[in-house]
């Protein structure tokens, strides 16, 4: 109990000294999560809307595939990406191994089903609802699709942050792709794997109620502001 | 493929906008090192002193030796920094390496419960290992193909110990770095075999204690090499070699002697002149 609780006093004291490495840390992370997130939504909404508007052989199966892949385990992601970027790997030539943008490739590959595939479903549901109302207006499945995906933007905010957690808390892919170094590609999950081996334990669990303190601010900040646009534009 | 490889700059264009340049103007080497000198503090201590020399900076890629010739092997580091002689000297021979340079040495050291189940304790490191293993007292192996983990089954074969007839639930293969295992081994209270700086550098410790120390067979030492750049054009030859220089120099020997924890001495230089 007096770890936890030294753990609890550590993290506010970490945050209230402000550290600069901490900082430098922290926005790492956010940087590369954002971007992910942001990469993702960019890939994954449109696939999302064409599976759920669209109708095409292998449609099912490519379904059942990007639900199953939102379990895609983060080290086989790291390994994958890993491969491909290497000096030996098919990408090897860009030298992008232990980068942060090797991180983000990493994120965005887990993340992306997770997005596509919760799409799929919000704007299936929408489908349902509005494919008559649609259909008079004369609008094609491109049309549909793009019209639904405006129309669900609140709902797919949560889509969005799904992905952003799951890759703001991962710790297998960036680890083997980023390689954990010092100031380059070190960011808050790796720091608290790499507290963990040194046995300092209450440091590692300080670190992660900053993480999580953080993902907490970005959801309140995001829940906040779909509020307010909800009213302003719902 | 070439989609990928279209789009690929596009998305670092896109993502990093400004900084990716940045990054490609920061002179940089990348060392495939090992947890232990890692984990144990010496990279924080010396890389400062390298950088601040030649205006080159070092990213370590820490993981277990067999795993940091893997990489190297793959052409992802100018530079490894390790700990198995035979492994190396294989992967010299191999032709992925150029040349295998000695920087220093520390020592492995039997870790148990102090309380002593086996009755391990003393200067011996086979019969200490003899008695574990007769004893059945929980052991708990790194399993990760790093230096520590080949010394280890070097150890058991050398004490006449056969692991493959007498393993059994009191010898955990955790397949994890030196901290992560020390971890396991203070929450089980078991015996493990670590090296003295990642166990001086090392918090967690619970009920456990240096068991053996101080045997010969001990010895660890660490070599430096540079990975062959007609293997892998891109490696940085220049630059690696101007880590190495240094690190067998004498500023990078007195670095590395300099390095204490509660003044005790933790690596000691020993490069050929």
């Amino acid at each position: 109990m007096s770890d936890l609780s030294a753990s609890f006093a550590l993290a506010g004291e970490l945050v209230a000294a402000g550290d600069a490495r901490l900082a430098a840390i922290v926005w790492l992370s956010l940087k590369v999560s954002l971007s992910a997130t942001a990469l993702s939504c960019v890939l994954g909404m449109p696939i999302g809307a064409l599976l759920s508007v669209g109708r095409f052989p292998g449609r099912h199966a490519l379904i059942v595939l990007f639900n199953g892949c939102m379990g895609l385990p983060p080290v086989v992601v790291g390994l994958l990406v890993y491969l491909l970027l290497s000096r030996a790997g098919p990408l090897g030539q860009y030298g992008l191994l232990f980068t942060p943008t090797a991180m983000i490739i990493a994120q965005t590959v887990l993340i992306t089903p997770i997005i596509a595939a919760l799409t799929r479903q919000v704007i299936e549901d929408e489908w349902r609802e509005y494919r008559e109302q649609l259909r008079s207006l004369g609008a094609g499945r491109a049309r549909a699709g793009r019209t639904l995906l405006w129309n669900a933007r609140f709902s797919l905010s949560t889509a969005a942050l799904a992905g952003f957690g799951r890759a703001v808390a991962e710790v297998g892919a960036v680890m083997i792709v980023g390689g954990n170094i010092d100031g380059v590609t070190r960011v808050m999950t790796t720091t608290i794997a790499l507290e963990t081996s040194k046995g300092d334990l209450p440091l590692a669990l300080a670190l992660g109620v900053i993480l999580i303190g953080i993902v907490l601010a970005i959801n309140t900040g995001a829940f906040l502001v779909k509020q307010w646009a909800e009213r302003r534009w719902g | 493929m070439p989609i990928l490889s279209l789009l690929l700059p596009v998305l670092m264009a896109c993502v990093f906008g400004c900084p990716a340049p940045v990054f490609a103007a920061d002179r940089f080497i990348t060392v495939a090192s090992t947890t232990s000198t890692e984990q144990s503090g010496l990279f924080g201590h010396l890389l400062p002193a390298f950088e601040k020399a030649a205006g080159i900076r070092v990213r370590v890629v820490a993981l277990g030796t067999g795993q940091a010739l893997d990489l190297a092997r793959r052409g992802d580091a100018d530079v490894v920094f390790v700990h198995d002689k035979a492994a190396e000297e294989k992967f010299i021979a191999a032709g992925f390496g150029v040349k295998r340079q000695e920087v220093m040495y520390n020592d492995f050291i039997l870790v148990g419960p102090q309380a002593d189940p086996a009755q391990a304790a003393g200067k011996d490191i086979l019969e200490g290992l003899r008695r574990i293993a007769a004893t059945q007292a929980p052991f708990v192996s790194r399993g990760d193909k790093s230096g520590t983990h080949a010394a280890e089954l070097r150890y058991w074969k050398a004490a006449g110990v056969d692991l493959a007839t007498v393993k059994g639930p009191w010898y955990r293969d955790t397949g994890s770095g030196m901290g992560p295992a020390l971890n396991t081994a203070a929450s089980m209270n078991g015996y493990i075999l670590a090296d003295r700086g990642t166990w001086l550098n090392f918090r967690n410790r619970g009920e456990l204690g240096i068991v053996v120390a101080g045997d010969k067979a001990l010895f660890n030492q660490y070599g430096v090499i540079l990975v062959n750049p007609a293997r892998h054009a891109h490696v940085k030859q220049a630059d690696g070699q101007t880590f190495i220089d240094w690190v067998v120099g004498a500023a990078g020997q007195q670095a590395i002697a300099d390095y204490k924890i509660g003044g005790e001495q933790l690596f000691f230089p020993n490069a050929s002149k």
